[in-house]
């Protein structure tokens, strides 16, 4: 794909830098997201993934470097305006609130988009992940593959330009990764730009068009999915011989 | 005489071997959130010295089950054994000082504690507090550099190694694991399967709840299909993996 | 200089002492997560404790001071752990933060119903007035003994708290109960420790302050509110910072004694007021908090999403009610019952605020009386524009104390309200009328100023303004049922969930939180205004600090997440001083009253209403033994028309018809659903109705044992392969497990 073909970035970060103390989480992290495309992020336990989402939805301000959104600077925006110029995530930890049902976590969401953005409605988002059923469900009370879906239904409501979704297919068996991916790329297929998180290497692999790999707070490499899986360091660092890597 | 060891079997008759009792057995066991049953009667059973995978798709009372062995949640019916006695109702606290260890899913630590307080809270189980802090780091470097920061700001991955690392480096008796590879990268995944099969063959039992089936299948001696509130299957790991899907798909 | 001089020794004499105080509270914070607003209470009671042994009975003081702080005060801590904090480890947050201000109520009574105010109790200083002298400066040995308990107290408890096994245990307990039992410890055991140690830093605060400030109860419980300024700049964690925090105080109360000008009618009681100005001056120095992920609990809350038809239902039955009560009141119980309803209107404020929300207010019935004194200027004749004035007014004054706290976690806006209330009550409320610029400003005047009730036509006498109250609260519950349904309500709830989660999604969580806060002070002090207008004359008294615990209390206690909490609130509140003109010997017990009843709330801490709807939810559906009810209801208030059922009769059958319809309603539900299931046993028959249609199983009677919190002894722990229960775990590690 040639530059001048390739959609402007819907998301791009630059340069950021992250510093707890004296550990460096973050080294001039530099990544961009297109709308269409499902970009994955994948590295070893604490190399930053997090800690990176958290920069771009704003809970954790960066020492340096900057986030772009639509090209425009948010790096000194609130949270809650990130996400109303169509930012959404969602969590490695589930934060679904627990009081509300599983139809009022959605409609809250859908609410805040307000009716200047299209985007689904409540009943849609639920729909799309086929949990129809469970609306008037206590979200305390799902275990946690679904609720992890809930999660994902609730980001979709908020009708964002960019998702990012820090392992959504932890906890969930093969069958309901796959039935995930469908959901993914069919989201995807909107226009909507997917950051990807995940340890499910053969979900990224398979799903992703294309994947960085942070190791240390850097970044390792990036590519498209083969780029990748060819790429000793990566191999070193992160994918070993695993099994979710058929070679 | 160990406190939680395999009861010493009667002494068998020669040349006609009585399997080992269960070490743990799990009858009829109902359990409730309020008024809603979510185990119908579970019946499970775990070998001394093997490797038991339990499998089922989401909501099916895994985690319920493993809270109730642990002690954290009430039965309301049937009975939990532990090396041959009953165990309904004993707490949480005695089960982990006779070695019963659970590592729960998801939050398996203190967040506002550091790393290596999390590690010495081990010694509240007996355990000599610097010996587990030390298998801990060996077994995980990572956690070594990131001693002294609390564990709620550890990585996802991070935080699920310091919570395996106080259930590995204990060295109970029976290890019940709940999602072990959640927010783990392949590679330590691969690993720690490597050290249960390690683990279970210096004699400890192994009783592991894992949605990755393959991988888990791969170390297991015999696994377990849960669906609904119930254990609807049991065999040899190829055995069960063939049926899985068709679980799947009916639950 | 030599002035300078002396004032600085002194306030660090002070600052010692709450020093004192203040590493008990970040101490009881540590270790029990609770941040214990009786903290204070249990101060002064050792204080009086230690007056009795030493002073009344003239044992000496060593003796008296070993059985005060080495037997008393951690039995104290015991008990209070025992009885009051053992159901509550799991609760939310407001609960138990609630849970602690009843307890200081209850504490507060006890001390005064024991040592009743009539009597002086003189407490001298130790060693009396004998002093040394530093750099010239008198410095009493009480003095220096408050200064070297205090350096030893902060090495102890660090030293407790992070050097220690038991201090591990204890923190790890707070961070996650469940998992600490699963490493072995036991939460139930670091908890008792935990108060033990934390009473008795109470008592020795109480003990070492008392000749200063003199032995007086509700001082000292309320001397507390210094502690929380030196507390919280130490982030209510930390004990080096706290301490700082002390020394600040300290000094600067020293330098305000020395320096103030005293002939300023502004500025005359303004040192008392300046703990609480240098806690909101903390609070906005404060960095702020990362948002809030989800907190693990198992402890289901409970908030309703009231359907319109029933609400509808509910507040015509309010009206209704009220109608009843003005038709058969004579006048002037017509005016007490309006209290009632003016009072459970101010408490209906607080279901927004801490029912959805999870933010606590324990300043309502401060704003209550900005209300009914903005009403008293500028209501005359029961004006409706200062009715609209009165809300406006307390909203805007709720909006202005909420906004330094909204960037922090929740417990410090309760901080904030209670430092609010105390400052209205140490200065402003005390001030005769003064000039601000152009504004002239006057509060209570002399003391009291007269309240017009609201003018509304066609209202004249107390029963139709009874009626008029009634109409009020029902369409005040309706709005309160309109947030609880709009989409502002689930972001309440949202946020009280997970604020992370709630900013990532587009909420304004500081907006949010600023909204409910100023919403409810607008309703409080709609309600003050109102209350003003039926007590005639409104003094400081009625709007006191004091007032407004119990408020919270109460309505927690009957339920926040629904009016019926308001409700319940309005009634005791509003109801039990009459009570004590009735019968003078209850007062002692309403003292206590209270208090004990937020203890109860450590069993139910979803509150009396939820439990009355659980009892009648059988009931609504079945029609026909509903309408039997209604009927019956309807027979009984008739009766009373009559005049034929009067008096206690009255209100016993009153209460006993709805009672007994649920009951009948539960008992023909069962049956249906025995007859349905008949073949599948009494496992069927959901647990309210077991023991009614059939004798309880085993089972059931352990499920209630732990419903109830009434823990059984559990079986005898598995002496696995025949070692002793308490087998010690080393032994086995040493012999190998399973090997
Ligand atoms: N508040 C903090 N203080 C100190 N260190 C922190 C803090 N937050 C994160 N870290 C460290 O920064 C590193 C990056 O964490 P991050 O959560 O971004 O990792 P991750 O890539 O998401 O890993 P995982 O796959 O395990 O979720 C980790 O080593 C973590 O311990
Ligand atoms: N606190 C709770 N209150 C009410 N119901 C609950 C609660 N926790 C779990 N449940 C219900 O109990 C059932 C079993 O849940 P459990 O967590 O044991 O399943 P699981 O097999 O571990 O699922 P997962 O694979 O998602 O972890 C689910 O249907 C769930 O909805
Ligand atoms: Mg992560
Ligand atoms: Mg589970």
């Amino acid at each position: 794909m040639t530059a001048a073909t390739a959609p402007a970035a819907a998301l791009e970060v630059r340069d950021v830098v992250v510093r707890f103390g004296g550990h460096l989480a973050l080294d001039r992290v530099s990544l961009t997201a297109r709308p269409g495309e499902v970009t994955g992020l994948i590295g070893p336990n604490g190399a930053g993934k997090t800690t990176l989402f958290n920069v771009v939805t704003g809970l954790q301000a960066p020492q340096r470097g900057t986030v772009l959104l639509d090209g425009r600077d948010v790096t000194r925006l609130a949270p809650y305006r990130r996400a109303r110029r169509g930012l959404a995530r969602t969590f490695q930890r589930l934060e679904l609130f627990g009081l509300l049902t599983v139809a009022e976590n959605v409609e809250l969401a859908a609410s805040v988009r307000g009716r200047r953005r299209p985007g689904r409605s409540a009943d849609e988002a639920l729909e799309l992940v086929g949990l129809r059923d469970l609306a008037d469900v206590r979200a305390d009370e799902l275990p946690t593959g679904k609720a992890r879906l809930v999660e994902l239904a609730r980001a979709l409501a908020t009708g964002p330009r960019v998702l990012l979704l820090d392992e959504p297919a932890s906890g969930q068996s093969e069958a309901e990764t796959e039935e995930f991916r469908e959901v993914l790329l069919a989201v995807a297929g909107e226009g909507i730009a997917v950051v990807l998180v995940e340890h499910d290497v053969q979900l990224v692999m398979r799903t992703c068009s294309q994947v960085h790999v942070l190791d240390f707070g850097r970044v390792l490499a990036a590519g498209t999915p083969e780029e990748i899986r060819g790429n000793e360091a990566v191999i070193e660092a992160y994918l070993g011989a695993a099994p979710g890597v058929p070679a | 005489m160990t406190a939680l060891g395999p009861a010493p079997a009667p002494a068998p008759p020669a040349g006609d071997p009585v399997p080992a009792p269960p070490l743990v057995e799990l009858r009829g066991v109902r359990a409730a959130y309020g008024t809603i049953e979510v185990l119908h009667g579970v019946d499970l059973s775990l070998m001394p010295g093997e490797v038991l995978a339990v499998l089922g798709p989401n909501g099916a009372g895994k985690t319920t089950m493993l809270n109730v062995l642990a002690g954290l949640h009430p039965l309301s019916g049937g009975d939990v054994f532990v090396a041959g006695r009953r165990t309904n109702g004993a707490s949480a606290a005695d089960l982990a000082r006779v070695g019963l260890c659970l590592v729960p899913e998801g939050r398996g630590i203190f967040p506002n504690l550091t790393v290596r307080e999390n590690l010495r809270m081990a010694a509240h189980a007996g355990h000599d507090p610097r010996a587990v802090e030390e298998a801990a780091y060996e077994r995980f470097p990572r956690l070594a550099q990131r001693r002294r920061q609390l564990a709620g700001t550890l990585s996802g991955g991070e935080q699920q190694m310091l919570a395996l690392a106080r259930g590995l480096a204990t060295d109970p008796a029976v290890l019940v694991l709940d999602e072990l590879s959640m927010g783990l990268a392949p590679l330590v995944v691969e690993e720690l399967y490597g050290q249960v099969a390690e683990l279970a063959r210096r004699g400890v039992s192994i009783l592991v709840v894992e949605q990755f089936a393959r991988v888990v299948l791969g170390v297991a001696d015999r696994a377990a299909i849960m669906l609904g509130g119930r254990v609807t299957d049991v065999g040899a790991p190829d055995e069960i993996e063939s049926k899985l899907s068709a679980a799947y798909l009916g639950g | 200089m030599d002035q300078f001089l002396q004032a600085t020794i002194t306030g660090i004499a002070t600052a010692a002492i709450l020093a004192v105080a203040a590493s008990g509270l970040v101490l009881t914070y540590t270790t029990t997560g609770i941040f214990n607003f009786a903290h204070g209470a249990i101060g002064m009671l050792g204080a009086f404790a230690y007056w009795q042994l030493r002073f009344d009975w003239g044992w000496p003081a060593p003796v008296a001071l070993l059985v005060v702080l080495g037997v008393l005060a951690p039995l104290l801590g015991v008990a209070i752990e025992l009885v009051v904090m053992r159901g509550l480890h799991d609760a939310p947050e407001a609960a138990r933060v609630v849970v602690s201000v009843g307890l200081l109520a209850a504490l507060l009574g006890l001390g005064l119903w024991v040592w009743p105010t009539d009597v002086a109790r003189p407490l001298t200083r130790f060693w009396g007035n004998e002093h040394i002298s530093v750099l010239g400066v008198r410095l009493t040995w009480h003095e220096v003994v408050a200064i070297l308990v205090a350096a030893g107290l902060a090495l102890g408890l660090r030293a407790l708290l992070y050097g220690t096994r038991a201090g591990l245990a204890m923190r790890a307990a707070v961070d996650d109960r469940a998992l600490s039992m699963l490493n072995g410890a036991r939460p139930h055991r670091s908890a008792v420790l935990a108060w033990a140690i934390g009473c008795t830093c109470a008592a020795l605060a109480g003990i070492l302050i008392s000749p200063a400030i003199g032995l007086m109860h509700v001082n000292l419980t309320l001397m507390i509110v210094n502690a929380y300024a030196a507390a919280m700049i130490g982030r209510l964690r930390n004990l080096p910072m706290t301490f700082a925090g002390a020394v600040a105080l300290g000094l600067l109360d020293a330098y305000a004694l020395t320096y103030l000008p005293t002939d300023s009618i502004l500025l005359a009681q303004f040192r008392f007021a300046i703990p609480v100005i240098l806690l909101f001056a903390v609070l906005l120095v404060l960095r702020q908090d990362r948002l809030r992920g989800h907190a693990a609990r198992s402890t289901r809350e409970v908030v309703p999403r009231p359907g319109w038809s029933g609400s509808l239902a509910t507040a015509a039955l309010f009206v209704a009610a009220g109608v009843v009560a003005a038709q058969i009141t004579s006048a002037p119980d017509a005016v007490a019952v309006q209290k009632i309803v003016a009072v459970a209107i101010i408490a209906l404020s607080l279901v927004p605020l801490v029912g959805f929300a999870g933010q606590l207010s324990l300043c309502q019935m401060s704003f209550a009386g900005i209300g009914a004194v903005v009403m008293a200027h500028h209501g005359h004749g029961g004006d409706p524009v200062g009715l609209l004035l009165a809300t406006v007014v307390a909203g805007a004054v709720g909006a202005l104390v909420a906004l330094p706290t909204v960037r922090l976690a929740g417990i410090y806006l309760a901080l904030a309200t209670a430092a609010f209330a105390m400052m209205l009550d140490l200065w402003i409320f005390g001030l005769r009328d003064f000039e601000v610029g152009p504004l002239s400003i006057s509060i209570f005047g002399t003391g009291s100023v007269a309240v017009d009730p609201i003018d509304v036509p066609g209202v004249d006498s107390a029963h139709d303004r009874l009626v008029f109250l009634s109409v009020v609260f029902a369409l005040l519950y309706l709005l309160v049922v309109a947030i609880r349904r709009s989409t502002f309500g689930q972001r309440l709830l949202a946020f009280k969930d997970s604020p992370a989660a709630s900013a990532t999604l587009g909420v304004n969580t500081m907006l949010v939180r600023l909204a409910v806060f100023t919403l409810s002070a607008a309703m409080a002090g709609f309600g003050g205004a109102l209350y003003g207008g039926t007590l005639g004359a409104v003094s400081a008294q009625n709007f006191a600090f004091a007032q407004s615990l119990p408020l919270l209390l109460l309505a927690v206690v009957g339920g926040i997440g629904t009016a019926a909490g308001a409700l319940v609130a309005g009634v005791l509140v509003g109801g039990l001083p009459l009570l004590v003109e009735v019968a003078p010997w209850f007062e002692n017990v309403n003292r206590v009253l209270p208090g004990t009843m937020g203890i109860a709330l450590g069993r139910n801490p979803n509150g009396i209403a939820h439990q009355i709807r659980v009892g009648l939810a059988p009931l609504r559906r079945q029609p026909a033994l509903l309408a039997g009810t209604v009927a019956g209801v309807a027979a009984v208030v008739g009766l009373r028309l009559a005049e034929v059922l009067t008096g206690t009769p009255f209100a016993l059958a009153l209460a006993a018809v709805p009672a007994a319809g649920g009951l009948a309603a539960q008992v023909l539900a069962a049956r249906r659903a025995a007859g349905a299931t008949a073949t599948e046993g009494p496992d069927d028959v959901p647990l309210e109705w077991a023991g009614i249609v059939r004798p309880f199983t085993a089972e059931e009677v352990a499920t209630m044992d732990r419903v109830l919190g009434l823990e059984r002894r559990p079986e005898p722990t598995p002496s696995l392969a025949g070692a002793p229960s308490g087998v010690s775990a080393p032994a086995r590690t040493a012999a190998g497990a399973g090997r």
